[in-house]
């Protein structure tokens, strides 16, 4: 294994959950918290809170530049300029902010959005209702057997009335990456755009935004090692510049007059309001964490126990995965047992410490395709271990011994 | 915590033999509910005579074995019922669940699922039946059911 699994940075890992080692592999889900993250939000609260961009004091000096200075670490972690990431709430927020203003600018009768049906409905809804606003069409690009989505499916749907394609880079379901970088230039031969949802790679994988030819990347902090209730939009800075601000109010004006007023700069126009300030802080001190560690051997032991864990689940009678047959590229796994719904699977692995999650994980268009109402799914992240994987192998041993017998 | 509390047989002999799946002609009342956090389905329907006295009941749908087992436990426990009666089930059930009451007299076999209690996120599965019967009754003091009775 490339790195030793992080868990001791962790407090909340050390927690017993009834009465057993807690195995915490719903990382797809949030992502637990570092001590660094606590520290530094804790640490801006008690030394530099103030309002930002406003006073004319030394404290709010402070922390508009504890905010600003997090916005360079948040661009410099995914290979973007600093005026090219606006803070959001997440990547919800992110995805919705693009559809309705880049939407808004380009979205008409004759022009479609690309999508696919494997998409988060975070990345699915915002587009569906920005295009029919603007009675623009919504394409969905096949899918491969595995659920991923390949270029030359793309390429089939791709025409010149599009204008945007919005495609997730890492599956929160199945487990696929798609290849952006492909999709990219798909994308541009056409002249549209691509917007990536990033919920699920930017936390888990090195990012370089322009490597990957992404226009818009979205992605959320509590999912990083960060607080919740923050997350970031990239936007390539002359798409950015173009577009219209969301959210009117305090902040994000340079002049206001009874008649009208004029936006600042971006990001700035486009966050109206007093922003997540502790917020942006935590994630930055999660970038900063996560680069110490360094995110390709993140990724690789994610892949390593992603792998091993497929495998020795696969093991156990009955368990069906879905998702790539061969090696994995993400810490996503998700699974059945057969004969044992999802639900029921996962209140009996949280009886033995487990965590994972069950259900429909945001994607019913998905489940539809895979004929499956409700998957459990295992996520994996620095923190975790074989032996998590282990407990998870014997839990889920246990399980079904408990479901044969009280079904006889 | 013992799994046992929970997942007692006469539950897993409910989800595995529902007593009364299917749907009716032409029900009286009528609901679908889902549960958009975990993707359960549920339709109820029922017929009810002039009097107000539950004549059949059946549901159809797909979820995990607590959603499932509630909806034949209910669907059997209100057969014969007037509305009324129904309704008292339904609310004394949530009631247990929810740990307001411990009051079990007319809870018959759904007494099983007392153990649901423990598991808080789960409560929702044990419910979602008799939220699909409140839905229904509703739509028929807003005039929406199909036929005329007293509740
Ligand atoms: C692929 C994907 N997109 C979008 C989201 C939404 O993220 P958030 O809830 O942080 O806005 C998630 C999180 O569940 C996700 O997995």
């Amino acid at each position: 294994m490339s790195i030793a699994a992080r868990r001791e940075d962790f407090p909340l890992l050390a927690t017993q959950m009834h009465g057993h080692r807690l195995a915490y592999l719903d990382s797809a889900a949030t992502s637990q918290k570092p001590r660094a993250v606590l520290d530094a939000v804790r640490r801006y609260y008690e030394e530099d809170n103030a309002n930002v961009h406003r006073g004319v004091y030394e404290l709010a000096a402070r922390a508009t530049q504890d905010y600003e200075d997090a916005r360079e670490t948040i661009s410099s972690f995914i290979g973007a300029a600093a005026e090219e990431i606006v803070f959001t709430r997440g990547t919800t927020e992110s995805i919705n902010l693009v559809a309705r203003s880049y939407g808004e600018k380009v979205l008409g009768p004759g022009t479609n959005v690309v999508t696919s049906a494997a998409e988060h409905h975070s990345n699915l809804l915002p587009w569906q209702q920005a295009a029919w606003a603007h009675g623009a069409e919504v394409r969905y690009v096949a899918l491969a057997p595995d659920g991923s989505v390949s270029p030359d499916a793309l390429a089939e749907v791709v025409d010149a009335g599009t204008r945007v394609v919005a495609l997730a880079h890492a599956s929160n379901v199945m487990g696929t990456v798609a290849d952006i970088s492909a999709a990219a230039e798909i994308a541009h031969a056409y002249g549209a755009v691509l917007a990536v949802d990033a919920a699920q790679s930017v936390p888990h994988r090195p990012i370089d935004v322009r490597a990957l030819g992404a226009d818009f990347l979205s992605f959320s902090g509590h999912k990083m090692c960060g607080p919740t209730g923050i997350g970031a939009l990239f936007g390539r800075a002359d798409l950015l510049a173009a577009m219209q601000p969301v959210y009117y109010g305090g902040e994000m004006i340079e002049e206001v007059t009874l008649q009208g007023a004029t936006w600042k700069e971006t990001p700035w126009r486009f966050e109206g309001g007093t922003p997540n300030i502790a917020g942006a802080v935590g994630m930055a001190a999660a970038a900063d964490y996560l680069r110490s560690v360094g995110m390709e051997a993140i990724h690789e032991h994610e892949v390593e126990l992603a792998n091993y864990l497929a495998q020795r689940i696969r093991e156990v009678p009955g368990v069906v995965v879905y998702g790539p047959k061969g090696q994995r590229d993400s810490g996503v796994v998700t699974f059945n047992l057969d004969g044992v719904h999802a639900h029921d699977l996962a209140t009996a692995l949280d009886t033995e410490g487990v965590c994972v999650r069950a259900g429909h994980h945001c994607c019913q268009p998905l489940m539809r395709q895979l004929q499956a109402s409700s998957t459990a799914r295992a996520s994996v992240y620095l923190y975790n271990d074989r032996e998590d994987v282990d407990q998870l192998v014997d839990a889920l041993v246990k399980a079904k011994e408990f479901f044969h017998r009280v079904a006889r | 915590m013992s799994l046992d509390e929970v997942y007692r047989q006469v539950i897993m002999d409910h989800y595995q033999n529902p007593r009364h799946r299917g749907r009716l002609e032409e029900p009286t009342l009528s609901a679908g509910l889902h549960n958009p956090t975990c993707g359960d389905e549920l339709r109820l329907d029922l017929k009810v005579d002039e009097e107000g006295v539950v004549r059949d009941a059946v549901f159809e749908g797909q979820g995990c074995s607590i959603s499932m087992a509630a909806a034949s436990m209910f669907t059997d426990a209100v057969r014969g019922k007037s509305l009324g009666e129904a309704n008292r089930i339904a609310e004394s059930f949530k009631d247990l669940l929810m740990r307001r009451s411990s009051d079990r007299s007319a809870l018959g076999e759904l007494e099983a699922l007392e153990g649901v209690a423990k598991f808080p996120a789960r409560v929702k599965c044990a419910t979602l039946v008799m939220n699909a019967f409140e839905k229904a009754v509703q739509s028929l003091s807003e005039g929406g059911g199909s036929g005329h009775v007293q509740a």
